[in-house]
C-alpha cells in the first residue's frame, strides 16, 4: 500500500519535474535557437566569473532571478484576486495534462509491474481535451482582471481562437481513435508497436512488400490527421504564427500586458509547458510514443527475420529515452516554426480554423470510417 | 465518518457555497467564475458516482465551452457597472426560492429510496457502456440532438449577425 | 455510507439557489447562468439515480441534457447580444415595450 503510493508519487514528481525542466531548457533553446536562425549570437551577457555557458547562465539563472525580484504590479483598477489567480489557471492545465501520457511500457521490478504512466484512465484522450479546454481561462481571466484595453482585446481574441481550434483538434484525433479503437493513450502507444503488414486487408496484400515493414504508427495510418492535429496544437499554444492573443506589434503584449515578475514567469512557463505537452501528445498519437521500431518486450524482432534479445531494464531505458528524444524533437520543431513564419492576420486564423481544418477533419473521419468498413 | 461520506460532505459544502456566490455576487465575471467552480465540483461528484465519461464531458462541454462562451460574451459586451442591489426584491425572491426548497427537500427526504448503490462493474459509466446504449437504444434521440445543435448554430449566427 | 437521499437533497438545494438567481438578478447573463446551475442540479440527480439503480439510462439522459444546455446557452447568448445592441442594457426590466 505504502509502496504503491510511493511509486505513484514518484511517477508524478518525475513527470512534473521533467515537464518543468524541459520547459526551462526550452527557454534557453528558444533564445539560442532564434539566434542561430537569425545569425546572431544570442543571450550571452550574464556570466559567473566570466563563464557564460553558451547563454545558459543568462536564461536559467539570471532571467528567473530577475523575474522573481521584479515588482509584482497589480493595476489599481484591476481585480486583485482574479489577477493573481489567472497565471495559476494558465499553468495548471498545461502541467496536469501530461499525467495520462505514457512515457514507457511496463517496468517489471521483482513481483511488481509498474505502468510507466502517471494515471491510467479509460477516458485517456478525453481527459487531455478536458484539461486543454480549461487552459483558456488563464488568458480570459488574466485579460479581464488587468482592466486594460489591450489585454481585453487579447483575451477576446484568445478565447475565440482557442475554442475554434479545440474543435478541429478534437475532430482530427477521432480518426486515430477509430483506427486503434481505444481512448487510453497507453493502449494507443502499445498498438503502434505492430507492423503495417499485420493490419493490411487481404485485397491490398500486393502493397505488403512495399510498406509492410513500417511500424503501425499514427503518422503512417493517419497522415492527414497528423497535419491537422499539429496545426491545431500549435494554435492552442498561442505561439507564432498563431500568437494573435499576444500580438506584440498590435496589442503590446496582449493578455499579459499588465503582468510582471513571478506571475509573468508563470504565464511564460505555462506556454513552454504547453509546448512540451503538445509535443508529448503528437509523439504518443502519431509517432509511436515510447515505441522504438521493432523493439518488443523481449528485444528486437526485425521484419526481415533477425532477432536480438535484450535485458528488460535496457529495453525500458531505451523506450523512455526514445520517448524523450521524440518529445524534444517536436519541441524543437515548434520553436523552429515560431522563428520561421510570420504571424497570421486574425481573419486568416479564423478562416484556417473553421473553413479548412474543420472540414478536412470531418472528411478525414468519413474517409477513415469507409476505410475501416472496407478493410473488414 | 468514512472517507466517502467525508468527500461527499466536503464537495456538497463547497458546491452550495459556490452556487450561492453565483447568485449573490454582483460582478458578472465573478459570478461566472463561481459557476465554473460549481461545475467543476459537480464534475468531481460525477467521478465519485462512477460516471467518469460524464465527468470529462462536464468539464469539456460546460466548463470548457459553454462558460468560455459566457465569458466571451461578457467581455464582448463589457457591461461594466455593478448591478444594482434591491434589498426588498432580493429578499422576496430568496424567500420564494427557500419555500421551494422547503417543499422539495422534505419530499425527497421522506420518500422510499435505495440507500446503497448497486455494486458497479468495472465498465459502469465507461465510454463503451455509454456508447452502447447511446447508439442502440437512443439512436433517434441522438440524431434529434444533433439536428437541434445544428439548428442552434444557425439560429445563433442569424441572431447575432449585425444587420446591414 | 451516503444514501441517495443526500444527493437528492443537495441537488434540490442547488436547484432552489438557481431559482433565486432567476428571480432576483437584473442581469440577463446571470439569469442564464442561474438556469445552467439549475440544469446541473438536475444532472446530479440523474447521475445519482443511475448509480443507485445501476442503470446507464440516467447517464445517457445527462448526455442529452448537456447537448440541449449547449444549444440553449448559444441561443440565449445570441439573443442577449442582439438585445444589447438594441437597448444598450442587460436589465430585463427595461425590456417592456410590449407592456401596457
Amino acid at each position: 500500500m505504502i509502496v504503491d503510493l510511493a511509486i505513484i508519487t514518484l511517477k508524478a514528481v518525475l513527470v512534473v519535474a521533467m515537464v518543468l525542466n524541459l520547459a526551462g531548457v526550452l527557454g534557453w533553446i528558444e533564445r539560442k535557437g532564434s539566434a542561430l536562425i537569425q545569425d546572431r549570437i544570442g543571450a550571452n551577457r550574464a556570466s559567473i566569473f566570466g563563464f557564460a555557458g553558451l547563454g545558459l547562465v543568462n536564461t536559467l539563472i539570471a532571467d528567473p532571478l530577475k523575474f522573481l525580484t521584479k515588482e509584482d504590479f497589480i493595476p489599481p483598477k484591476g481585480d486583485r484576486f482574479l489577477h493573481t489567480l489567472a497565471p495559476c489557471m494558465a499553468l495548471f492545465p498545461a502541467l496536469v495534462t501530461f499525467a495520462v501520457i505514457p512515457f514507457g511500457d511496463v517496468l517489471n521490478f521483482g513481483e511488481r509491474v509498474i505502468n510507466l504512466q502517471v494515471a491510467s484512465l479509460n477516458i485517456g484522450i478525453l481527459y487531455v481535451f478536458a484539461m486543454g479546454s480549461l487552459g483558456v481561462y488563464g488568458i480570459v481571466i488574466g485579460a479581464w482582471a488587468s482592466n486594460n484595453k489591450f489585454s481585453m482585446l487579447g483575451g477576446v481574441r484568445g478565447s475565440a481562437q482557442m475554442i475554434s481550434y479545440e474543435v478541429a483538434m478534437g475532430l482530427s484525433v477521432i480518426g486515430i481513435l477509430m483506427v486503434y479503437g481505444t481512448l487510453e493513450l497507453q493502449d494507443i502507444a502499445r498498438d503502434q508497436g505492430t507492423l503495417i503488414r499485420d493490419l493490411m486487408p487481404s485485397w491490398l496484400s500486393f502493397l505488403t512488400p512495399i510498406v509492410g515493414w513500417l511500424p503501425a504508427w499514427g503518422i503512417f495510418l493517419q497522415p492527414v490527421a497528423f497535419i491537422l492535429f499539429f496545426t491545431a496544437a500549435v494554435a492552442e499554444t498561442k505561439r507564432i504564427p498563431f500568437d494573435l492573443p499576444e500580438g506584440e506589434s498590435e496589442l503590446v503584449a496582449g493578455y499579459h500586458v499588465e503582468y510582471s515578475g513571478g506571475k509573468f514567469l508563470m504565464f511564460f512557463a505555462g506556454e513552454f509547458a504547453e509546448i512540451v505537452t503538445a509535443a508529448g501528445l503528437v509523439t504518443t498519437l502519431f509517432f509511436g510514443g515510447w515505441q522504438v521500431p521493432y523493439l518488443m518486450r523481449d528485444g528486437f524482432h526485425f521484419p526481415w527475420g533477425g532477432t536480438l534479445l535484450l535485458p528488460h531494464l535496457l529495453i525500458v531505458l531505451m523506450q523512455v529515452t526514445a520517448f524523450t528524444v521524440k518529445v524534444v524533437f517536436f519541441c524543437w520543431v515548434q520553436i523552429l516554426l515560431r522563428w520561421s513564419v510570420p504571424r497570421f492576420r486574425y481573419d486568416q486564423v479564423m478562416r484556417l480554423g473553421w473553413k479548412m481544418l474543420l472540414p478536412l477533419a470531418l472528411l478525414n473521419v468519413a474517409v477513415t470510417a469507409i476505410w475501416i468498413i472496407a478493410a473488414q | 465518518m468514512d472517507t466517502a461520506s467525508f468527500i461527499f460532505y466536503l464537495l456538497a459544502t463547497l458546491l452550495v457555497i459556490a452556487s450561492l456566490l453565483v447568485v449573490f455576487l454582483r460582478n458578472v465575471v465573478h459570478c461566472a467564475m463561481a459557476l465554473v467552480t460549481a461545475l467543476l465540483l459537480i464534475a468531481v461528484m460525477f467521478v465519485t458516482l462512477h460516471a467518469p465519461m460524464l465527468c470529462v464531458l462536464q468539464v469539456m462541454v460546460y466548463a470548457g465551452a459553454i462558460m468560455v462562451l459566457f465569458l466571451f460574451v461578457i467581455m464582448f459586451l463589457n457591461p461594466g457597472a455593478l448591478e444594482q442591489q434591491r434589498g426588498l426584491w432580493w429578499g422576496f425572491g430568496t424567500l420564494l426560492a427557500m419555500m421551494l426548497a422547503g417543499v422539495l427537500v422534505p419530499l425527497v427526504a421522506t420518500s422510499d429510496l435505495p440507500a446503497d448503490p448497486v455494486a458497479a462493474t468495472e465498465l459502469f459509466g465507461s465510454p463503451e457502456m455509454l456508447a452502447k446504449s447511446l447508439f442502440s437504444d437512443y439512436v433517434l434521440p441522438f440524431e434529434i440532438a444533433s439536428v437541434l445543435l445544428l439548428v442552434a448554430i444557425i439560429g445563433a449566427v442569424v441572431l447575432a449577425k449585425r444587420e446591414n | 455510507m451516503i444514501a441517495l437521499h443526500n444527493y437528492l437533497i443537495l441537488s434540490a438545494v442547488i436547484f432552489s439557489i438557481g431559482v433565486i438567481g432567476v428571480l432576483i438578478r437584473r442581469n440577463l447573463i446571470v439569469v442564464l447562468m442561474s438556469i445552467e446551475l439549475m440544469l446541473n442540479a438536475v444532472n446530479l440527480t440523474f447521475i445519482a439515480f443511475s448509480r443507485y439503480l445501476g442503470s446507464t439510462d440516467g447517464q445517457v439522459i445527462v448526455f442529452f441534457v448537456m447537448a440541449v444546455a449547449a444549444a440553449e446557452a448559444v441561443i440565449g447568448l445570441a439573443i442577449i447580444i442582439s438585445v444589447y445592441r438594441h437597448r444598450q442594457s442587460l436589465d430585463p426590466q427595461e425590456m417592456q415595450l410590449l407592456k401596457w
